[in-house]
């Protein structure tokens, strides 16, 4: 069979897993690729006879295709699918080609067949490893300005996506008994044995088609079918079990406790166009009770010297390629190999019709079975050899060969011309996973890999993963694995003929007739690491493998070292004459691949973020052009603008109202609880620094809270319902907090008190309806209930209707006037708002917001906590000694209160500020000190806390905590401002209506 | 100007309306209802058994339909009791009454609260989506209630009936979030656009 096509000069005209009746076209640097269905990108270039793909990270070498997996490390392309979705480093191997893909190669400039930046190449005897480090140390500066850029210019892979990402992507959590990662051989048996049990099966693979190498084994067969039948027997038969999820395309990443698995699913990207309301990728995390790790094995590259050219690429990838997709990386073939597995793809390629000759590290002695039934099939086979190099430039076009005897000794060089060569040095099993899951991997000499050891989690390796080759082997291994992770006995064995090719020799780095010193030979072909870059960092010093690691780079960037781990790790074990046990492995960490941000955000976008908390009152501010503000998730009205007005006029004008006629105000996102139990009492007494137990139902008290180191938590009205019901108000950003400190009390600590708590935040609504004016407005709408001022003193609350709904109405004036806080349920909060505002009009009711609260309440010296206070501020500092109940035996905090450093004299203690300048409105957070000609560093004072233009007063006023504050009071201090210091006189922290007269309002003047 | 000086109107943060997508999946916001958060401790919840017609029986997790009313058990002392609005007040008097005597805690959480119902083939991939439990009928069968995270929002999950269908509540805030959380992940199973 020979390559026919002319469109696609290297597809054989028949065979594959292709769908020729599905032809595809992708642009890849601005030339049409044509290709079938089925192809990922990679087996379309090549198909096309396209083997320079990329430059490399350090030298900008020529590259090409090396693999037919995850772990290519050469072939990353920029991918574009349209206007946004775009982005870099994607695997040719893995990228499904699809009709009207755009890919680019990465790494070069101007283009990627002429590269000034290749000039690297040589002056590679100057950049070796750790050249940075060593080179631009001096001078310092230099560094971020010049070396770094220069460098990240010269070196680097794609380019970041600029523009928006117009696709979407979801989450799905999934629960299942049994998870097999991975649908090879191995993996199928494993799900054919576990969903006979009828639990729930997932099985998961990182491919567009399942069925691991089964899809490219041309030769096997299994229990008599070949081993295509026999994977569409068990996917079929898997297909028809209701209890088993199977999801291609999906990667499992990330192996967490508690058998906690992250995959990614890719949905939109493959080429089924189907609905566009179908998400781009899924990231699943799902919760399994046994996992099964089928993750296979990858191929390890030999090393020596320019072992990186374009065509010379894995000799299992050869075979994929030839298989699966039906294409001829090469026609002539040389394939290098340490061991068995190689000798099926050649007997393969020579079964396409290819010229094949193959290279054996190994001496005739070591491989004799194989290479005679090679010689059989008419193929050269060179054992004893080792490779010496390789010649092109932007592809192979010979392997530089020679006979080794058993003590190195290079006999003559021989080059074998050639269009591809196939590379072979043993296998590495994928244990990602298993070590994500805690487990350590264990040293098996004969393969020269890390198996999979004793499990941490529940799971169990088999195949290819746990270094079990063997065709069969895998197969039976995988079906008790799946078994037993059902918890079913029962072994299988299955039939598998012609046995598969297992022998190996690890071959570290191939012997040479030259300076081994100057061979470049890669290991990591990402980072460009040469195994003499290893050896020097050794020579170096560096003998811990992770040091090794990022001394040289070597296994890091997006492929993980996935194809050059064993061979660094066996460099240093042979530099150091230490067993690799001894060297140990650097530590696989998640994600196994990369994983988009997008999958990772998820429906977490846009108005999904966070979810955005907004009040029945809402809309109706909006509607009055409020300037909003974030106050923890929610959004509260900052001021209300009039035409022209900025917010300094808007806020002037909102106080003003207050203090003269009426305002309204919408505090419904105070946090509210609902304290119930005939112990309720007892429990506020202990919660609160202040006394509860002679509180009448019908009244309300301000209520302080500590937290156990003495501190100020929390405060907020708290009105007394019942004798046996409290309604407590808390901040609006304490509100889940101080729940949480409730409920932690009351379980923990006191669970024999008969209380209950309950949120009752959303509950209620509340609106503030505060001036001299406040009750006149409400008068007309309320029911049930005698505003007098005898009947309703101030801090008293009453329970009636309004508006023909029930309120729980507060007298209560954190603006220092006469105030209501009208709560009413929730979805009636818009009426009666509307209905008071509505019969304020009269009185010019003025809507106000967060900004004029503050200043209102700063005038009359009331803390905000979180504000005034900052988790280091006693009672005592903020002036409110009086608010501890000296007689109560206990309450949350009292016993820190008595620490000596919390009475201590120089304490920063709550006191008003006055500038010099009335006018100057200070920086909160401005630093305050005695003497500001004092030489720096100069000692700190405090800080201003709280600071605004008073209207009321004429003149700015501020709130600051000053070490010994309360002695100072007469003072003068300076304030640091953004031009220097400002001179300011310490005042009691009072600034308006200083003896509270003003919240009898129009009581005081009827 | 609506009402100003009568009767304050109603206003549902989410306000029930045809469902917002059908099949193969629905969302609907459900409208309003009279709920009640009743902290009681289970001793005294075996010996009376149910309260206002409320059933009081069921484990820890379970939800209990009888007539219009749903009594979820969201832990050993915690329930939702879910009931039609217009009974509110006589639902709680009625509770009131057969819990005479005991300790116990009855709030109104009737405003608190917004629900939104999600039914159909795909109901629990929609839910999945936000919610890392499992819903499967072994794990989460008709009769189950229990307090979870959807996304980012606290949520109470109840499957009152054998059917797939699911009632998410939430704190009225938090709605607005929901819905637009179930409707994004509900979007590949809507009707196709």
């Amino acid at each position: 069979m020979a390559p026919t096509t002319v469109a696609q000069p290297y597809r054989f005209a028949k065979g594959g897993r292709i769908d020729r009746t599905r032809p595809v076209h992708f642009l890849f640097n601005g030339r049409t690729i044509a290709g079938f269905a089925g192809d990922s990108v990679a087996s379309a270039l090549l198909a096309n006879g396209v083997h320079l793909v990329g430059r490399s990270f350090k030298y900008h070498r020529p590259r090409g295709i090396l693999s037919h997996g995850v772990d290519e490390p050469n072939a990353l392309l920029d991918v574009s699918r349209g206007p946004g979705r775009r982005d870099p480093n994607n695997r040719a191997t893995m990228v499904e080609a699809t009709d009207g893909l755009v890919t680019r190669s990465q790494n070069h400039w101007p283009s990627l067949k002429r590269d000034i930046w290749a000039v690297n190449d040589l002056l590679a005897p100057i950049i070796v490893a750790g050249f940075y480090y060593k080179t631009f140390k001096w001078p310092r500066t230099f560094w971020h300005r010049l070396y770094e850029p220069a460098i990240r210019a010269a070196a680097g892979l794609g380019l970041a996506p600029t523009e928006d990402d117009p696709d979407r992507y979801v989450h799905r959590h999934a629960h299942c008994d049994v998870l097999v990662i991975g649908s090879g051989p191995a993996g199928l048996a494993a799900a054919l044995a576990a969903s006979g049990s009828g639990k729930r099966v997932i099985v998961a693979d990182e491919q567009a088609e399942l069925g691991g190498t089964l899809l490219h084994d041309a030769s096997s067969t299994i229990d008599g079918e070949s081993a295509e039948a026999w994977l569409a027997g068990a996917l079929a038969m898997l297909r028809a079990q209701r209890n088993v999820t199977l999801l291609p395309r999906t990667t499992a990443f990330g192996y967490y406790n508690h058998n906690h698995i992250a995959m990614v699913e890719r949905l939109v990207d493959h080429p089924a166009p189907g609905s566009t309301a179908l998400p781009r990728e899924r990231l699943w995390q799902v919760r399994a009770k046994q996992v099964v790790l089928a993750t296979g094995a990858h191929e390890r590259p030999l090393a020596f010297a320019d072992n990186d050219r374009p065509g010379i690429m894995m000799a299992e990838s050869i075979r994929v390629f030839l298989n699966r997709y039906a294409v001829a990386p090469g026609r002539r073939i040389v394939f290098a190999t340490s061991g068995a597995s190689a000798y099926q793809a050649a007997a393969d390629a020579k079964a396409a019709g290819l010229d094949v000759t193959m290279v054996d590290t190994r001496p005739e002695a070591g491989c004799g079975v194989q290479s005679a039934r090679l010689r059989a099939l008419g193929i050269e086979v060179l054992t004893g050899h080792t490779v010496l190099g390789s010649v092109g430039r932007m592809k192979v076009r010979g392997l530089i060969v020679a006979p080794r005897d058993a003590t190195d000794r290079i006999g003559s060089r021989r080059t074998i011309a050639c269009d591809a060569v196939g590379l072979s040095g043993g296998w590495t099993p994928a244990v990602h996973l298993f070590s994500q899951s805690r487990g350590k991997p264990v040293y098996r000499d004969d393969i020269d890999a890390f198996v999979p050891g004793t499990s941490v989690q529940a799971e169990r390796s088999a195949g290819a993963a746990k270094g079990t080759y063997d065709l069969a082997a895998a197969l039976a291994e995988g079906w008790r694995a799946g078994a037993e992770a059902a918890g079913l006995d029962g072994t299988r064995s299955f039939a598998v003929s012609p046995p598969t090719r297992t022998g190996f020799t690890p071959a570290r780095k191939l012997p040479t007739d030259v300076d081994a010193s100057r061979v470049r030979a890669f290991i990591d072909f990402q980072n460009d690491v040469a195994a003499k870059d290893v050896e020097l960092a050794v020579r170096e010093g560096f003998e811990s493998v992770e040091h090794v690691k990022r001394y040289t780079t070597t296994g890091m960037a997006t492929d993980q070292g996935k194809t050059s781990n064993m061979a660094a790790l066996g460099l240093v074990s042979d530099a150091l004459g230490r067993p690799v046990p001894q060297v140990g492995t650097t530590t696989f960490r998640p994600p196994y691949t990369p994983v988009s941000f997008g999958a990772i955000v998820g429906q977490a976008r846009d108005a999904l973020f966070d979810p955005i908390r907004t009040t029945p009152l809402h809309d109706w501010a909006v509607a009055q052009g409020a300037v909003f503000e974030p106050v923890g998730l929610w959004r509260r009205a900052r001021f209300f603008p009039k035409r022209g007005e900025d917010m300094h006029a808007a806020v002037a004008r909102e106080c003003r109202a207050v203090r003269s006629a009426v305002g309204i105000f919408d505090a419904s996102t105070l946090g509210k609880i609902e304290v119930v139990g005939p112990d309720a009492a007892e429990f506020m007494n202990r919660i609160y620094t202040n006394a509860w137990a002679k509180l009448e139902p019908g009244r309300c008290r301000y209520g302080l809270m500590l937290k156990e180191d003495g501190f100020i938590f929390d405060d907020g009205v708290v009105a007394r319902l019942a004798r046996d019901r409290f309604h407590v108000t808390t901040t609006t950003g304490g509100a889940a907090r101080v729940l949480a400190h409730m409920e932690d009390y009351l379980q923990t600590e006191w669970s024999n008190l008969q209380v209950y708590l309950t949120s009752v935040t959303e509950q209620w609504s509340v609106i503030a309806v505060q001036g001299p004016r406040a009750r006149a407005v409400i008068a007309p709408l309320v029911s049930g209930m005698d505003l007098s001022q005898e009947a309703f003193p101030h801090m008293a609350v009453r329970i009636g209707k309004i508006c023909g709904v029930p309120t729980r109405l507060f007298r209560v004036a954190f603006t220092g006037e006469l105030g209501y806080e009208v709560n009413v349920s929730a979805d009636h909060a818009r009426a009666v708002w509307e209905a008071v505002y509505e019969s304020g009009r009269t009185f010019g009711i003025t809507p106000y917001g967060t900004e004029a609260m503050h200043v209102l309440r700063a005038e009359r010296g009331f803390i905000v906590v979180g504000q005034d206070t900052d988790g280091t501020v006693t009672p005592e500092d903020a002036g409110l000694a009086a608010m501890i109940a000296k007689t109560k035996p206990d309450f949350v905090g009292k016993r820190s209160l008595m620490r000596p450093d919390m009475v201590a004299a120089d304490r920063k203690q709550l006191v008003g500020l006055a500038t010099q300048v009335p006018q100057l409105v200070l920086d909160e957070g401005a630093q305050i000190v005695a003497d500001p000609r004092a030489p720096i560093p100069m000692k700190m004072l405090g800080h201003v806390t709280s600071s605004y233009w008073s209207t009321a007063c004429g003149h700015s006023i501020a709130l600051a905590l000053v070490s010994g504050g309360c002695a100072r009071l007469g003072q003068t201090l300076y304030a640091t401002t953004p031009t220097g210091f400002a001179a300011v006189r310490v005042v009691e922290p009072v600034f308006f209506d200083r003896h509270g007269e003003r919240v009898n309002g129009d009581f005081a003047h009827a | 100007m609506r009402e100003t000086l009568g009767v304050a109107w109603r206003d549902l943060v989410l306000p029930a309306k045809v469902p917002d997508l059908e099949v193969p999946t629905s969302i609907a916001a459900m409208g309003a209802c009279a709920r009640f958060s009743l902290r009681l401790p289970s001793a005294q919840a075996r010996a009376v058994d149910q309260a206002g017609g409320f059933a009081l029986s069921g484990g820890v997790n379970s939800a209990i339909t009888s007539g219009g009313s749903i009594s979820a058990r969201l832990g050993p002392d915690e329930w939702l009791l879910i009931g039609p609005e217009e009974q509110g007040d006589a639902l709680s008097q009625a509770i009131e009454v057969d819990l005479d005597g005991r300790f116990f805690s009855l709030v109104d959480v009737s405003h608190r609260n917004a629900a939104i119902a999600v039914a159909g083939r795909e109901a629990r991939a929609v839910l999945n989506a936000g919610i890392a439990l499992d819903l499967d009928d072994a794990a989460f069968p008709p009769g189950s209630a229990t307090r979870t995270l959807l996304g980012k929002a606290e949520i109470v999950l109840i499957r009152p009936g054998a059917e797939c269908v699911y009632w998410v509540e939430c704190w009225r805030s938090f709605a607005a979030y929901v819905h637009g959380f179930l409707m994004e992940a509900a979007r590949e199973f809507g009707p196709h656009r």
